[in-house]
C-alpha cells in the first residue's frame, strides 16, 4: 500500500482547479431471490447456504432471468427519467475472481435495459442537474473474506474464504454522466445525488438500501483540469465508498490530492483508490489502463429481454411522485420557508420529519428535533442521521411528553441525550435521571415563596407598578427548581402570589 | 434366449412389456457385453452397474405392480459424459474434472430417468467435446467397432461406439458442430440434432452455448426417435429452450413415407474433397428417394463455404468464458495448493497440468477473438455469417422440404491420422457445422459401405426448426428400403468384435 500523497487545502485546491466527477452506484435489490436462480437473497445467513448448481456456477448449470429483477430495473430507469430499451441483451463480462463463481459476470454492455436519463439535486438551496448515463442490470459477486492478514486485507493473508450467498443477487448499475458544479459545490452534490437515490429507491420499493449491509455502494470517479480550461484530465475510480458522508469526504479528499499532485508538476495515475473511512484517505489501488480488457459478449445462455410497452407504460403508472414534486408538496403542507426546507433536505431530515409528522407530531415540532438534537448529534459522531438509533417514534413520544406538560423543551433534551447514550426507553430515562416537570403546585409555591423572601428588591419593583420585573423571580424559580418546573405554571402561580 | 444385445430398444421395450423378459436381465446382458468387448472399444469413461441395476430393479418393480410406464421404461442407454448425473463421475473427458461427482441431475437424465431409461454409464469424448474422434480425451481413444485402428468419430465416439458394439441399444450425444451426427455416419448408427433448444442444455457442461444440442444415437431410425421423445421439450430451467410441443417425431419415424416430399441436394456439400465412396453412396441413397416419390432438386447454400471459418470464432469465444470457471477453486483438479503459491498460481498450474491441448488451443484463440480491437473483425463478422447461412436455410426452405448432403466428407479415419493438423480435423464437420449455426434440425442415417474402405457412410438431412420430424420421416424412408436391399439395417454388416473376455 502506498502512503498517500501531500494534499492542498480544498480552498487553494479550488481556486487552480476544477473537479470533473462521475458516480456509479450498485444497488442490490430486495427480490425474493436471485437474478439468475432461486436461491433466497436474505442477508446475514451462514456462509455459503444459500446456493445452488446456478450461482455457484457449477458445469452444465444455466441462468434464467428475474423478472422481479427486470421489473424493479425499469422502475428505476423511469424513476430516473431514462429511456426504456425495447430490445437489450446481458453480456458476459470476463475476468478471473475466487468469488465469481463463472469468472464472469452477468451484467449488460451496450445494451443497457435503461439510458439517458436525469435528475435533479438540492444543495444550499441550489437545483443541480445530473444526467444519467444508463442503468443496467447485472449479477453480485460472492464475498471473500481474507483470513490471517493485519487487517482482513488479502495482502499477508495466509487463506480467504469465500461466501457465495451474495453471488447472484440482483444489482442495478447506475452511471451518471459527467459532472460538472462549481468546485466548492461539488462533494455536497455528489452526496445529496447518492442520498436522493437512497430515498428514490426506498420510495420505489425496489431495495432496502442498506448501505451498512452494502446494498448501495457507490464508485466516485473524479478528476480535475485547470479553472476554465476544457480539458478533461486523468481520472481516478475510488471504491468502497459506502456513506453519504463517505461520499463527499472521499470526493474532497481526492480533489484536495490531485491538485497537490498536479501543482507540483506532476500527473495523476489512472487508477483504482481505496477509500478509507478511519483515516479520510484514500490509497493507491490497482492501476487501471486501457488494457482492462473485459472481453464483452453477448450472454448465449440468455435470450434478449424485450419489455413490452405496454408493461413499462404499466410500471410508469405505479411510480410514486417524483422527489422534487414531492418536495415542494411538503414544504407547502409544512408551512416551511425555504430557507426551513433547505436545512431540512441538507440535514437528510426529510424521511425521518415525514415519518413523524405522520405519527402526529406538528412539522415545526419534528423539524425541531431532527435538526436540533439530532442532527447535531450525527454531525459530532460522524454518523448518518437515520443510523443513531433514535427513530420517529421516540421522537413522537417525547414530544407527546412535552405536549402532555410532563417535560419541557430543555427536559426534551436530556431525553434525548439518554437516547442517544442507549438509556432506554423516554420513560425509563425520565425516571433515571429525575427529570418530570414537578407539576405538584404546594412544591412550587414554596419555592415562590423562597424567591421572594430571597429577592425583596425585586417584589419591591413589581409593588412599584413594574410587574415586567417578575421575569427575575420567575428565573429565581427555576434555578431553584433546577428547571423541572413548567415556566408558565410558575408565572401563573406567582402572578397570584403577587396579585398581578 | 436370443441375444438381448442384438436387439432394438423398440423391441426390448415390446419384450418387457409382454414379460418376456426383465430389465434386469436387459441390463445385465448389456453389463457382460461392455465387460467383455469395451476393453477393445473404450466407449465407456465409466461404468455404474450397480446404479444401473438398481434403476432396472425399480423398474421391474414398477412394472410388476401394474404401473403404467413410459414406452422405453427399463432399457439401457449410454450417456455422454457431458451431462451431469446426480453422484456418478462427470469429467467431459478433461482432467481438470477428474473425481468430479455433480449434485445435480441435467434435464437430460431428469427425464431419462423419469421414463425409467437406465444409464449404464458414461460415454468417452474428446475433452469438453472439442474435437471430431474422441482422441482429443484425457482418457485414451475410443476404437470404432468397425475397424479398431480407426476412430469412431467425436466428439460423442463413445456414445456412438457403444451402441455400435452393441454395448448399449441407446446413447445421448451432444451436438455442437457435428458431434452426434459426424459419428453416427462413421459407426454405421442414426445420430439427430434436435432443433436448437428443443432439448434441454441444462447440465451440459457448455463447450458453446449458443451450438450445443442434446441428442438421441441409436441403431434404427425408430429406438432414436423414441428416445428424442423422452428427452425433449420445452425446460424453464434452460432460457434458450423452446416453449412449443415436440415434433411428432415417432410418427414419422413409424409413418416414412417421403412421397411428394421435395429434397433439395445441397450443391456445395459434395465434389473436390469429398471420398468417391461417400458420394457414391449419398447419391444412391438421392436416387432411392426419388423412386420412393420424393421430388429431388438441386439447392444452392452460397455462404456455406464461410461456415466452417464462422464456427471456429464463435465456438472458441464462447469455449473460452464457459471455461473460465475451471479454476480449480470449487471443484475438480487442483494443482500446486501448497501453502505458498497464490491463487492466481493455483488456477494457472491447474489449468496448465488439466486442460489438453486442444482445449487451450481453442481457449486462447477464443480469447483473442474477443479482445477489444479484435471483435468486430472476428466474433462480430462471425455472427453476421451466421445470419447470412440462417438465410441460405430460410430460402432454400421456401423451396424444398428438406436439404440433404453426405454427413461427411469421407469415412472413419485411421486412429492418429489427423491428430497434428487441427484443419484437416475440422475439415470433417464440414457439412454438419450450418445446421448448429442456424439453430434446425438435423440428422445422419446409414447409406451403406464405401467401396474403398468398406466403412459405412452417413446420409445427412436437414429440415427446418421444430421440424425435426421431417428428418425421420427421410430416415425412415431410406432405412426400410435399404434394409431391403441388406436384409435388416447397416449395422447387421458390422464385423463381430473378438469377445475378450
Ligand atoms: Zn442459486
Amino acid at each position: 500500500m502506498t502512503v498517500a500523497a501531500d494534499v492542498l487545502e480544498i480552498d487553494d485546491a479550488l481556486a487552480q482547479y476544477d473537479p470533473v466527477m462521475g458516480l456509479e452506484v450498485h444497488v442490490e435489490l430486495n427480490t425474493k431471490s436471485k437474478m439468475f436462480c432461486g436461491c433466497p437473497t436474505e442477508f446475514g445467513a451462514p456462509p455459503n447456504t444459500q446456493t445452488c448448481p446456478v450461482c455457484l456456477g457449477l458445469p452444465g448449470a444455466l441462468p434464467v432471468v428475474n423478472a422481479r429483477g427486470v421489473e424493479s430495473a425499469i422502475k428505476i430507469g423511469l424513476a430516473l427519467n431514462c429511456e426504456i430499451a425495447e430490445w437489450c441483451r446481458f453480456a458476459r463480462k470476463n475476468y478471473f475472481y475466487p468469488d465469481m463463481p463463472k469468472n464472469f459476470q452477468t451484467s449488460q454492455y451496450d445494451e443497457p435495459i435503461a439510458f439517458n436519463g436525469w435528475t435533479e439535486v438540492v444543495v444550499d438551496g441550489e437545483t443541480y442537474r445530473i444526467e444519467i448515463e444508463r442503468a443496467h442490470m447485472e449479477e453480485d459477486t460472492g464475498k471473500s473474506t481474507h483470513v490471517g492478514g493485519a487487517t482482513g486485507r488479502i495482502h499477508g493473508a495466509s487463506h480467504s474464504l469465500v461466501d457465495y450467498n451474495r453471488a447472484g443477487i440482483p444489482l442495478i448499475e447506475i452511471v451518471t454522466k459527467t459532472i460538472e458544479v462549481p468546485g466548492e459545490k461539488a462533494a455536497a452534490v455528489a452526496r445529496a445525488y447518492v442520498s436522493m437515490l437512497r430515498d428514490l429507491l426506498l420510495a420505489l420499493g425496489v431495495s432496502d438500501v442498506r448501505m451498512d449491509q452494502g446494498s448501495l455502494r457507490c464508485d466516485a470517479n473524479v478528476s480535475l483540469k485547470p479553472r476554465g480550461s476544457s480539458t478533461l484530465g486523468t481520472r481516478t475510480e475510488t471504491k468502497n465508498v459506502n456513506s453519504f458522508r463517505s461520499v463527499e469526504r472521499a470526493i474532497t479528499y481526492e480533489i484536495t490530492r490531485q491538485a497537490a499532485v498536479l501543482s507540483s508538476g506532476g500527473k495523476v495515475v489512472q487508477e483504482t483508490r481505496h477509500w478509507h473511512e478511519d483515516t479520510g484517505v484514500t490509497t493507491s489501488g490497482r492501476e487501471k489502463s486501457d488494457a482492462d480488457d473485459y472481453r464483452y459478449f453477448p450472454e448465449p445462455d440468455l435470450v434478449p429481454v424485450a419489455p413490452s410497452r405496454e408493461w413499462v407504460e404499466e410500471l410508469r403508472a405505479t411510480l410514486p411522485e417524483a422527489p422534487s414534486v414531492r418536495r415542494a408538496r411538503l414544504q407547502e403542507d409544512w408551512g416551511f420557508t425555504d430557507l426551513e426546507m433547505r436545512d431540512v433536505i441538507n440535514g437528510n431530515a426529510l424521511e425521518p420529519i415525514v415519518a413523524t409528522v405522520e405519527l402526529g407530531v406538528t412539522p415545526a415540532a419534528a423539524k425541531k428535533w431532527w435538526l436540533g438534537e439530532l442532527a447535531r448529534s450525527a454531525n459530532e459522531s460522524g454518523q448518518e442521521l437515520d443510523a443513531l438509533g433514535v427513530g420517529p417514534e421516540q421522537v413522537a413520544e417525547v414530544q407527546k411528553l412535552v405536549d402532555e406538560g410532563t417535560l419541557n423543551d430543555k427536559l426534551a433534551r436530556q431525553v434525548f441525550e439518554g437516547l442517544l447514550a442507549g438509556e432506554g426507553t423516554p420513560a425509563e430515562i425520565i425516571e433515571k435521571r429525575g427529570l418530570a416537570l414537578v407539576s405538584d403546585d404546594s412544591a412550587l409555591i414554596e419555592a415562590i415563596d423562597r424567591a421572594i423572601a430571597a429577592n425583596p428588591d425585586v417584589v419591591e419593583k413589581v409593588n412599584s407598578g413594574k410587574p415586567a420585573a417578575a421575569g427575575a423571580l420567575i428565573g429565581a424559580v427555576m434555578k431553584d427548581m433546577r428547571g423541572q418546573a413548567d415556566a408558565a405554571k410558575v408565572r401563573q402561580l406567582l402572578n397570584e402570589k403577587l396579585g398581578i | 434366449m436370443t441375444d438381448l444385445t442384438r436387439k432394438t430398444a423398440a423391441e426390448l421395450a415390446e419384450l418387457m412389456t409382454s414379460g418376456q423378459a426383465s430389465s434386469v436381465e436387459v441390463t445385465q446382458a448389456h453389463l457382460d457385453r461392455i465387460a467383455a468387448v469395451d476393453g477393445d472399444v473404450h466407449a465407456f469413461l465409466h461404468v455404474d452397474a450397480e446404479g444401473a441395476l438398481a434403476q432396472a430393479k425399480a423398474v421391474d418393480t414398477k412394472r410388476a405392480a401394474g404401473e403404467q410406464l413410459a414406452p422405453l421404461a427399463g432399457v439401457p442407454l449410454a450417456l455422454k459424459d457431458v451431462l451431469t448425473q446426480e453422484g456418478v463421475p462427470t469429467t467431459a473427458g478433461s482432467k481438470i474434472l477428474e473425481g468430479w461427482k455433480p449434485p445435480y441431475d441435467s434435464t437430460v437424465v431428469k427425464r431419462l430417468k423419469a421414463a425409467g431409461i437406465v444409464i449404464l454409464g458414461k460415454t468417452n469424448m474428446d475433452e469438453f467435446a472439442m474435437g471430431s474422434s474422441t482422441e482429443n480425451s484425457a482418457y485414451g481413444t475410443t476404437h470404432n467397432p468397425w475397424d479398431l485402428s480407426r476412430i469412431p468419430g467425436g466428439s460423442g465416439g463413445g456414445s456412438s461406439a457403444a451402441i455400435s458394439a452393441y454395448e448399449a441399444p441407446l446413447a445421448i450425444g451432444t451436438d455442437t458442430g457435428g458431434s452426434i451426427r459426424q459419428p453416427g455416419a462413421f459407426t454405421g448408427t442414426v445420430g439427430v440434432k434436435p432443433t436448437y433448444g428443443g432439448t434441454s442444455r441444462y447440465g451440459l457442461i457448455a463447450l458453446a452455448s449458443s451450438l450445443d444440442t442434446p441428442g438421441p444415437c441409436a441403431r434404427t431410425t425408430l429406438d432414436a426417435a423414441l428416445l428424442h421423445e423422452a428427452i425433449a421439450g420445452y425446460d424453464p430451467m434452460d432460457s434458450t429452450s423452446i416453449n412449443q410441443p415436440v415434433p411428432a417425431v415417432v410418427e414419422a419415424a413409424r409413418d416414412g413415407d417421403v412421397a411428394g416430399l421435395r429434397i433439395g441436394v445441397v450443391k456445395e456439400l459434395g465434389g473436390e474433397g469429398y471420398q468417391p465412396g461417400v458420394e457414391a453412396r449419398f447419391h444412391e441413397a438421392v436416387e432411392l428417394l426419388t423412386k420412393l416419390g420424393a421430388e429431388v432438386v438441386e439447392v444452392s447454400c452460397p455462404h456455406f463455404e464461410y461456415a466452417l471459418p464462422a464456427y471456429y470464432l464463435i465456438l472458441p469465444s464462447e469455449a473460452s468464458s464457459n471455461l473460465a470457471r475451471f479454476d480449480a477453486m470449487r471443484y475438480g483438479l487442483r494443482v500446486g495448493d501448497n501453502g505458498e503459491n497464490s491463487a492466481e498460481k493455483v488456477t494457472s498450474l491447474t489449468r496448465e497440468a488439466g486442460f489438453g491441448a486442444e482445449v487451450k488451443r481453442r481457449i486462447i484463440l477464443g480469447t483473442h477473438a474477443l479482445s477489444s480491437g479484435y471483435y468486430d473483425a472476428y466474433y462480430g463478422q462471425a455472427q453476421k455469417v451466421r445470419t447470412l447461412i440462417a438465410r441460405d436455410f430460410a430460402k432454400a426452405y421456401e423451396q424444398v422440404d428438406v436439404l440433404v448432403s453426405p454427413a461427411t466428407p469421407t469415412t472413419a479415419f485411421a486412429i492418429g491420422d489427423r491428430i497434428d493438423d487441427p484443419i484437416a480435423m475440422y475439415k470433417n464437420d464440414l457439412c454438419t457445422i450450418p445446421s448448429n449455426l442456424a439453430g434446425n434440425a438435423a440428422a445422419s442415417f446409414p447409406c451403406g459401405l464405401a467401396d474403398e474402405d468398406g466403412l459405412p457412410v452417413g446420409f445427412h438431412v436437414m429440415a427446418p426448426v421444430m421440424r425435426d420430424d421431417l428428418c425421420y420421416q427421410v430416415g425412415a424412408a431410406l432405412e426400410s428400403a435399404l434394409a431391403e436391399q441388406w436384409g435388416g439395417v447397416l449395422m447387421t454388416k458390422a464385423p463381430e468384435l473378438g469377445v475378450t473376455r
